[in-house]
């Protein structure tokens, strides 16, 4: 076990637990909203956090070293979806003032049914969600610190327990902000590094689009060239289609501005202006991240092939100083040390077709005829780097402290959802409506500590099946479809109605679970995709199909009470807002101090 | 908003946010799927740097815009807000 990779752990979640004690919760609007006073740009970079998960900070910049132009859907999907919660959402649903997702759904269509669906699809996107993040927080301890993989998550699950179940959301925004710090300062300064060593510029945004060092050729021709000698598709091209990038990059995208666990982070400040420059902030602070990676994944794509491809291989049994030096002699190149050093992990693999003893990497049609030989996992592009670019041994300790920072803070902003759906939701809202404030604190902890319980076993129980990669294609989907529509024209068009909310909701969580289950696991051949639209981007197409059933059967049927026009005219224009309906007259938000 | 002259206002305000939102929607879709998807191919003629225009768009471009669209839009709101004696 490395001294560093333990002491960045043990000191990032000892501070995490020292925030989680100073930020207890006390009462249920602290528990949910932190109070609803949050600094905007404090919450913005809560929300960073709390957005970016293990997959952001350790998978994404490897996907896009392996798919080129073609994981430009990520980099787009990701953060275009802000500009529509800035735009359509986060303002009116913060003037709105309650504390969850189908907290507005309940109210704004007068309906325990609406409620009810929208806690399930909320849970859904949560649970789905949350069982990658789990599985990421075991595999770094497992792979890391040589725990048991189960260990590892039931450590993570401690963790997450102490600020979210003592300080809830107060806790959880804390403890987010201390988290982005780690994370981010962890994905920088290696791509600095990288980014210095391949193209001389020590800004990975200007090295990206920079020429590669003494080449006097942009960067990324070179890594055209070599990908196309190699056999490679183009780096800059993708075999994707241009509708299937499209909608892609829009089911992220409104899925995005749809899950709960981004939504209810800009109920925590004080009004609609402030959730207002919050998303901007969120967005300036994922934004670091988000173009740093495409040039993360550049840079380690044209490394690896570097270093990696046509070196000579050394076994473990051999003694690699001399071994290498060997080889040196002879004017070969020796298999890199980092190579050796994340073998051990199962991340990179090598199997010597030719019996030349020498690693060749290619790609499904090399020119030279010869097979691959080199399997590296997408995974290992960011956590190599840091020895990649020789950086001393404390910075990759970092880079797992920031794996772990990125994960525990999605997870744990998962759990409030998931807590706050049950506790709020289903027992103060549907079924006892007479609970105290303080039962209902005691109830949300409950089910926060019953929150992280289930979201271990399913940890732990999703990763033998190792299906959680492609289940993360439901949350988006599930949140693009089910609740956005609804939302939007609950806040939009004062016309819609209860009826037609539920048939939009039902419409798109049906459809939509439908068509990815279906090409998912029944039949898995992307010929029979409808339009050529794969499983992660159908989510776009069925919110229409769900906003157009929606607005179809609002039309036949009444119109909303006069007193929900009035609600939603309200929530519209900051400052005018008060209590509208029956289950709004006892829980309406208090008047701005 | 009970009284007459509140709702006129309201409409007002209302309009001239949905006004906003669409066109900075327009841009929103155009740096993105338009520069970035559909039009990338034509866009790709003209290089930044040593990068494609419509692949830098893609991996790049499309995040700075969309950064500088939300700040617009705060700007623009309380402008709006100004305007109409609204108070967020």
């Amino acid at each position: 076990m490395d001294f560093w990779t333990l002491f960045f752990v043990v000191t990032t979640f000892g501070l995490y637990i020292g925030i989680a004690i100073w930020a207890r919760a006390g009462s249920t609007d602290e528990f949910y909203v932190a109070g609803h006073h949050v600094h905007p740009t404090v919450n913005g970079m809560a929300t960073a956090a709390d957005w970016m998960s293990a997959a952001s900070f350790l998978s994404m910049a490897g996907l896009i070293a392996f798919m080129g132009y073609g994981g430009s859907v990520y980099l787009m999907g990701w953060t275009g979806g802000f500009v529509l919660l800035a735009l359509l959402l986060a303002p009116f649903l913060r003037e709105f003032g309650k504390f969850t997702v189908p907290d507005f759904v309940g109210d704004r269509y007068y309906s325990t049914t609406a409620r009810v669906i929208a806690v399930i699809c909320a849970l859904f996107v949560s649970f789905t969600y949350i069982a990658g993040q789990m599985k990421g927080v075991g595999v770094a301890f497992s792979g890391f610190l040589g725990v048991p993989f189960e260990w590892g998550i039931v450590i993570g699950m401690v963790i997450v327990f102490f600020y979210a179940v003592l300080g809830g959301m107060k806790g959880v925004t804390y403890t987010q902000v201390a988290q982005y710090c780690v994370l981010i300062f962890a994905f920088t300064v290696p791509a600095i590094f990288m980014s210095l060593i391949i193209t001389g510029n020590p800004v990975p945004q200007l090295g990206f689009i920079g020429e590669a060092k003494g080449e006097g050729v942009a960067m990324l021709t070179k890594l055209n060239n070599v990908l196309n000698d190699l056999g490679f598709g183009e780096y800059t091209q993708t075999d994707k289609s241009k509708i299937d990038m499209f909608c892609i990059t829009a089911a992220l995208m409104f899925g995005t501005a749809g899950l709960p666990h981004v939504i209810i982070r800009f109920f925590t400040v004080k009004s609609a202006g402030a959730a207002r420059v919050s998303a901007g902030w969120a967005l300036v602070f994922i934004a670091i991240l988000y173009t740093t990676a495409p040039a993360v994944g550049a840079f380690a794509r044209i490394n690896f092939i570097d270093t990696v491809n046509e070196s000579t291989y050394i076994a473990d049994e051999e003694d690699y100083e001399s071994r290498a030096a060997e080889i040196e002699a002879d004017g070969g190149k020796p298999v890199p040390t980092w190579y050796k050093d994340w073998e051990a992990t199962g991340l990179l693999s090598f199997e010597d077709r030719n019996g030349d003893g020498i690693m060749q990497y290619r790609g499904p049609d090399a020119p030279d005829g010869i097979a691959n030989e080199v399997t590296p996992d997408r995974d290992i592009f960011v956590l190599a780097n840091p020895q990649i670019a020789n950086l001393p041994g404390w910075v990759i300790g970092l880079v797992v402290a920031g794996g772990l920072a990125a994960a525990l803070s999605t997870a744990a902003g998962l759990l409030m959802v998931i807590s706050s759906a049950v506790s709020h939701d289903l027992c103060r809202r549907t079924i006892f409506r007479d609970m105290t404030d303080k039962d209902e604190l005691r109830v949300a902890r409950i089910s926060a500590a019953g929150a992280v319980l289930c979201a271990g076993l399913l940890g732990i129980f999703s990763s033998q099946l190792g299906f959680v990669a492609q289940v993360v294609a439901f949350a988006f989907g599930l949140a693009a479809a089910s609740l956005f529509p609804v939302i939007f024209l609950g806040i939009f068009w004062t016309r819609m109605n209860k009826e037609g909310a539920i048939a939009a909701m039902v419409t798109g969580l049906t459809t939509t679970f439908g068509y990815i289950y279906w090409f998912k696991f029944v039949d898995t051949n992307p010929a029979h995709w409808v339009f050529g639209v794969s499983p992660e981007g159908i989510g776009f197409v069925f919110m229409w199909l769900a906003a157009a059933v929606g607005v179809a059967v609002a039309l036949a049927t009444k119109a909303p009470p006069e007193d929900i026009r009035e609600l939603v005219e309200d929530i519209r224009v900051p400052g005018s807002r008060i209590a509208h309906g029956a289950g709004d007259r006892d829980m309406a938000p208090l008047p701005r101090d | 908003m009970a009284d007459e002259s509140g709702k006129a206002r309201a409409k007002a305000y209302w309009k001239d946010t949905v006004r906003l939102t669409i066109g900075l929607l327009v841009i929103w879709f155009t740096v993105s799927y338009g520069a970035g998807i559909l039009l990338r191919d034509w866009l790709d003629q003209v290089s930044i740097g040593g990068a494609p225009l419509g692949f830098w768009f893609a991996q790049q471009g499309s995040i700075y815009v969309f950064v500088a669209l939300i700040f617009y839009y705060c700007f623009a709101m309380r402008r709006i807000e100004k305007k109409h004696g609204v108070e967020a």
